[in-house]
Order: C-alpha cells, then structure tokens, then sequence
C-alpha cells in the first residue's frame, strides 16, 4: 500500500540509497578526476597528495586547441600585454602560440579536426549498423530462412575473437584497396563491428512484436514494405535506441583499429588525445581537458535517448 | 461483396499438414463459420481466404477469379483478430483512417472524416475517437477492430475469434451486434471459433474443421440434427450428444450398459450389428415406467433446465431435464429415449450410417 510502509521496507530502501551511492561513487570518480584536472594549473596536476582545493583556469584547453611551442625567450612586457588572455595563459605556461609568418593567424592544434572525425565515423557506422541490423532482424523474424541458425550463429561468432587479432591483415588489405586512413574505411569497420550485435538485439526486440500487426496493415491494402515503415518500425524505436547507443559508444571509443588504420586524415580523438603528451613532461591538464569534451557526445547522446533506454535495457522484458 | 471457394488446398508447414485437400465454398453474403479444435486448421484456411499465407496446393477463388497467388491487400478483405490487431501508438481515429489511407485507396480528407464518424457511431465509439488505443477495454478494442474491418467496405469480413478474449457477457454483447452488421452490410462473413454456441448462433452455415479436414457443412440445424460422424455429433450440442455402444435387433437398440433394450424409430447398420447409438441429452426422458435405469451421478442445475449425469455400471450418459423436476444424487431414476431422435453410427469410423 502507498504511504504506509513497514520498518523491513524503509530499511531495505535505506539499504538501496546507500548502495546507489556506493555505485555512484565509484563511478563518478575518474569523471571528477578528469574534470577537475582539465581545469588545474598545470603545476597542480600531479601533486602528492592530490590538490582539491585550487583556482580553476581554461589554459588546459586553450593549449588543447592551439599549436604551441616552447619559449626561447621570455616574451617583452609589450608583447605580453599585446596578446589576447588566452595567449597570455600560454606564455605563462612557458610556451607560446604558433602563429602563421606571414598573417600572423593562430594555428590550431589537430584536436577539433580529430573530434570531427569522430563525430563523423561514429554516427555514420552506428546509423548504418542501426538500420541494417534492424532490416536483417526483420527478416530473420519474420520470413523463414534457410539454416536461420547457423546464419545467426555465423554473424554471432564475428565477435568471438578480439577485433585486434585481425588487425594486421584489415591494415594490408586496406593497404591494397586504399582505405587506409579514409573515414569510409574506418565507418565500414566499425558498421561491420556492430552490425552483429545490432542484428541480435533488435532480433530479439522484433521478435517481441505481435505479427497480427503488419498483417492487419498487409489486409489493410499495405506492402510489406510500407507495413514494416508504418507499423513495425514504431514499435521498434525502444530497441533501436537502446542499440544506437551501444554501437555508437563501441565506435566512439574505439582506439586499436584507429590507431592503426589512420594517422592524419581521418583519426579519431581516442588515438589522438594520448599523443598530445605535450613537449617534454606530459602535460596532463592537456590530456584531461581533450578527454572531457570527448565524453560529451556521449553523454548527450544517451541523455536524449533515455527515455528509450530504460525499457530497451531491459530487452523488453518489461514490455506488456 | 464476394463468393469464396477454395479447391483441393493443401497447407503444409514444415512437416506438419494444416489443411488435407481442403474444398469449400461460401456464397455471397452468407454468414460463414469455421468450427474446429485448436490446431483444426481454422485459423490457417482465414490466412488462406486473406492472402496472409500461399498454400502449397490449389486454388483460392474470389468471384470466380483465381486469387490464389494475389497478395492481401489485392484481395479487398478485412481482418478482425481475437487481439493485437490495432495499431498500438495511434488514437482509435488513426486506426480507422489507417485502411482508408492506403495507396490501393482513393479518399479525399473529407471522405474518411465522414466514413471514421459513420462507422463509429454505428458501433457506438464516437466518443473514444481521440483517445489511444492502449486506454481502451477488451470490448472497446474489438469494436475499434471491427470499425477499422468495416470502414473500408470490403468484399470478404473475416474473423478469427474476435469474441473469445471478452468476457461473457460482452461476447452476448458483441455477438448479435455483429450478426445485425452482418444483416445491415450484407457482406460475406467467414468467422473462425472454437466455440459451438457462437457457430450454432451466429451461423448461416457452418463448417465443421477437424485436423486440417473439413468434416462437414451445413446450416446449424443440419449439423445438429444430422451430423456426419461422431466428432460433428459431439462437435456441438451441450452437453455432447451422448453416445452409446449397443447391438441393433430389429428396432430395438441393446445397450452393452446394463443390457437395456431401447426403441429406435429408424434403425441402419444391419441386424445384429454392433452399433454406436448416438442421442442428445435433451432426448433422453426421465420416465418411472422407461426400460433403462441409472444411478444420479451429479446434476447441475441451470436455472430453466438441470443437467444429469446418469451412471449405468460407470457408463455416463447426459440427460437435461426440467428444473422442476425433482431428482437427488444417488436416486435412481428409470428413463427412455425418443426413437425418432436416434442416431446409428459406425463403431470403427464414426459414420453416420443414416445418411446413405
């Protein structure tokens, strides 16, 4: 009954909270530590003991955008109080801006360009993964295939070796073919990464779908095709989210392949950020700061799916 | 508005046989029912007439044309399914505009405002219109069901136990509602159940299923009166038709139970014969001076009339009586039956020797 609760009840959800906050403990603390170190100093970064308490400063990601380079000479007072509050931070650090010669522009670092890539590569893979996974669901669910099982099992066991294992040979085929450091090279890797895992979820979650309804849109004076568009796809939203974010969170994070198949062109930020260990000592507030704009995405992706997620966890096991 | 035949349709899934060699035909504007058990085939000659499954062999045959291998939505039926048939996530309005909308369909925005709000105020929905499909009771769903069935005036209503998920008194409801849509329409209904009442009720015809077969066919009180074969005979009726195993000599029927001789007005199988003697329990009459007798097993009284339970050396037979009549469990009652009302079967296939 509502509003009444017994003892063993208001234990058991004291029990919960202090668990719950356990769990978030846990969790959120390397959040903090990257959130907190990418506003540090960066002569506060690496104390022992850790310093909490300290005056917050943006030059972590300032340096993390701009090229820089270490001071020869200390810059004249003139020059100092010339350069915008950014540069300053800069020059404060022992390092100056790289400026073009002659049009005296700020270069940037490669930071924002890595993280387009990975905007690129990992929405396009999870969208193609979403949507072709969701289609070859459909058909395992619904039409009779011949050896359904082993077929599934086959897409299955793409998963059963580390992606790494195969590394090498993707590199030299992709070599031969020219897909070497393309995003087109990396969407297709990662798509096909997914697409085995989309495939079972959403067939799990198609399967959950009663036939009568398409059927009904089929007597309804409905293709199969518009059925599957009106009908089905609707009621497959939940699982397709549910989907999206792991395949994009598997893309988003992906570091091996990226390392490996690309360099310039279209590396992602996970094998950029560590190689940004700045000149001489790493500089940590650096790395920290690149790490806690990559965790954004993901964090607003999974934001606006929530409300999809929930029940898509739980594999509509929760679904009437 | 459509004549329905089906010609020699087989319908195997996997190994296993739906349908044998299956033929049938329903007139125009009949109202049409499948009887059968579960895994009868009932529901798998509905997805046959619909278009939803191919049969591996035969022919579908709508108004004389071969609509065998057409697809659902050229065939111009519609589909009313026991549950899941509407569309979840859109109002009852979008449910009945949704057949209307389709590209086989030509309807201005006004048509189909005009057909949604005619149908439903024929069916009494008019002010669910706005509201989602998941908020509805049972009873409201299938009447949304048959809105959408009957929004689209199809040639063919086919119906796969639309009233079996509803509770009785809604089932009553529905069913002369339906059998009114049926007379106001006049359209070809061909309804699927597994329930005997609704087949003998609703019914011009009934087709009578058993293991992909179709037994027999015929208006309700041929199948009543003069079933086929043993599973017609117990098919329909409640109680079950009783029958009796017994020796025919000359015009009196010995049951094997308790040796009693009966009367039978018009005896088939041959003298001497063994014979099943098939009679319905409203026919066996409770009569002091009646040549059987039986032990009250249990009575289940129904308000206007009681069900009997008649134990004969643990051979059980029914007979409904009067409520008026005063019986108690363990009395031991003499009774009789009505000749006429006999029946001989074959006691190794069922048949029903009286019909030729």
């Amino acid at each position: 009954m509502a509003g009444v609760r017994t003892p063993r009840e208001i234990l058991t959800n004291r029990v919960a909270i202090v668990a719950v906050f356990v769990a978030l403990a846990i969790m959120l603390t390397p959040i903090y530590w990257i959130a907190s170190t990418s506003f540090k100093p960066r002569n506060l970064a690496t104390t022992i003991p850790p310093t909490v308490v300290f005056e917050p400063t943006v030059s972590p990601f300032v340096k993390l955008f701009t090229k820089r380079s270490q001071l020869r000479e200390q810059p004249t007072q003139e020059e100092y109080d010339a350069a915008p509050w950014w540069e300053q931070m800069v020059f404060d650090g022992g390092e100056k801006v790289v400026r073009n010669r002659r049009s005296g522009e700020v270069t940037m670092s490669g930071y924002g360009d890595r993280f387009t890539n990975s905007l690129i590569i990992s929405i396009v893979s999870t969208v193609l993964a979403v949507s072709m996974g969701t289609l070859t669901a459909y058909g395992f669910s619904r039409f009779k295939v011949a050896g359904e099982d082993d077929w599934l099992f086959f897409i299955l066991s793409t998963r059963m070796l580390p992606p790494v294992v195969v590394a090498i040979p993707m590199f030299l085929m992709y070599r031969v073919v020219g897909l070497n450091d393309t995003h087109l090279g990396l969407i297709i890797l990662y798509t096909a990464f997914n697409l085995s895992f989309a495939v079972w979820i959403m067939k799990g979650f198609i399967d959950e779908i009663p036939r009568e309804y398409e059927e009904a849109a089929l007597v309804d004076g409905y293709t199969r095709m518009q059925a599957f568009f009106k009908v089905v796809l609707p009621e497959a939203l939940t699982g397709m989210a549910a989907t999206a974010v792991f395949c994009f969170i598997t893309a988003w994070n992906e570091y091996a392949f990226a390392l490996i198949m690309t360099n310039r062109n279209a590396q992602t930020a996970p094998p950029y950020i560590p190689s940004q260990v700045g000149s001489g000592l790493p500089d940590w507030t650096v790395i920290a700061a690149g790490t806690l704009l990559f965790l954004i995405p993901v964090a607003i992706f999974t934001f606006l799916l929530r409300n999809h997620l929930l029940r898509g966890m739980s594999f509509g096991a929760i679904r009437k | 508005m459509a004549d329905i035949a089906l010609q020699g349709i087989t319908k195997k899934f996997g190994s296993n046989t739906a349908l044998r060699d299956l033929d049938l035909e329903i007139k125009d504007g009949e109202f049409f029912v499948l009887l059968g058990q579960t895994g009868a085939g009932k529901t798998t000659t509905l997805r046959l007439i619909a278009g939803l499954e191919v049969p591996n062999s035969g022919k579908v045959i709508l108004d004389g044309h071969d609509a065998t291998n057409w697809n659902a939505a050229e065939r111009d039926v519609a589909l009313v399914l026991q549950q899941y048939s509407l569309y979840p996530r859109m109002t009852v309005r979008g449910n009945l505009e949704f057949p209307l909308k389709s590209r086989t369909q030509n309807f201005t925005a006004a048509e189909i405002k005009e057909r949604v709000d005619r149908v439903a105020e024929t069916l009494q929905i008019t002010r669910l219109l706005d509201r989602k499909v998941e908020r509805l009771s049972g009873g409201e769903m299938q009447r949304v069901s048959i809105g959408r069935a009957i929004v689209r005036q199809p040639r063919v209503f086919l119906m796969d136990e639309p009233l079996s998920a509803l509770d009785a008194n809604l089932r009553d409801v529905l069913r002369v509602e339906l059998k009114k849509l049926h007379s106001e329409l006049g359209a070809t209904f061909v309804f699927v159940t597994h329930d005997q009442v609704e087949a003998m009720s609703m019914g011009d015809k009934i087709g009578v299923l058993n293991r992909g077969r179709l037994v027999q066919v015929g208006t309700p009180s041929e199948i009543y009166a003069r079933p086929l074969n043993t599973f017609v005979a117990r098919s329909v009726g409640t109680p079950p038709m009783n029958l009796l195993d017994g020796v025919l000599k000359g015009n009196m029927a010995v049951l094997d139970a308790g040796k009693f001789s009966l009367p039978v007005a018009s005896p088939h199988g041959g003298d001497g014969n063994r014979i099943r003697f098939g009679i319905r329990p409203e026919d066996v009459v409770l009569d002091d001076n009646g040549p059987a007798s039986a032990r009250v097993f249990d009575i289940e009284n129904h308000g206007v009339i009681k069900i009997l339970t008649l134990d004969i050396d643990g051979t059980h037979l029914h007979a409904t009586v009067s409520a008026q009549t005063q019986v108690h469990i363990d009395d031991t009652v003499r009774f009789s039956w009505k000749p006429e009302k006999v029946l001989c079967f074959d006691p190794s296939s069922g048949r029903n020797l009286g019909l030729g």
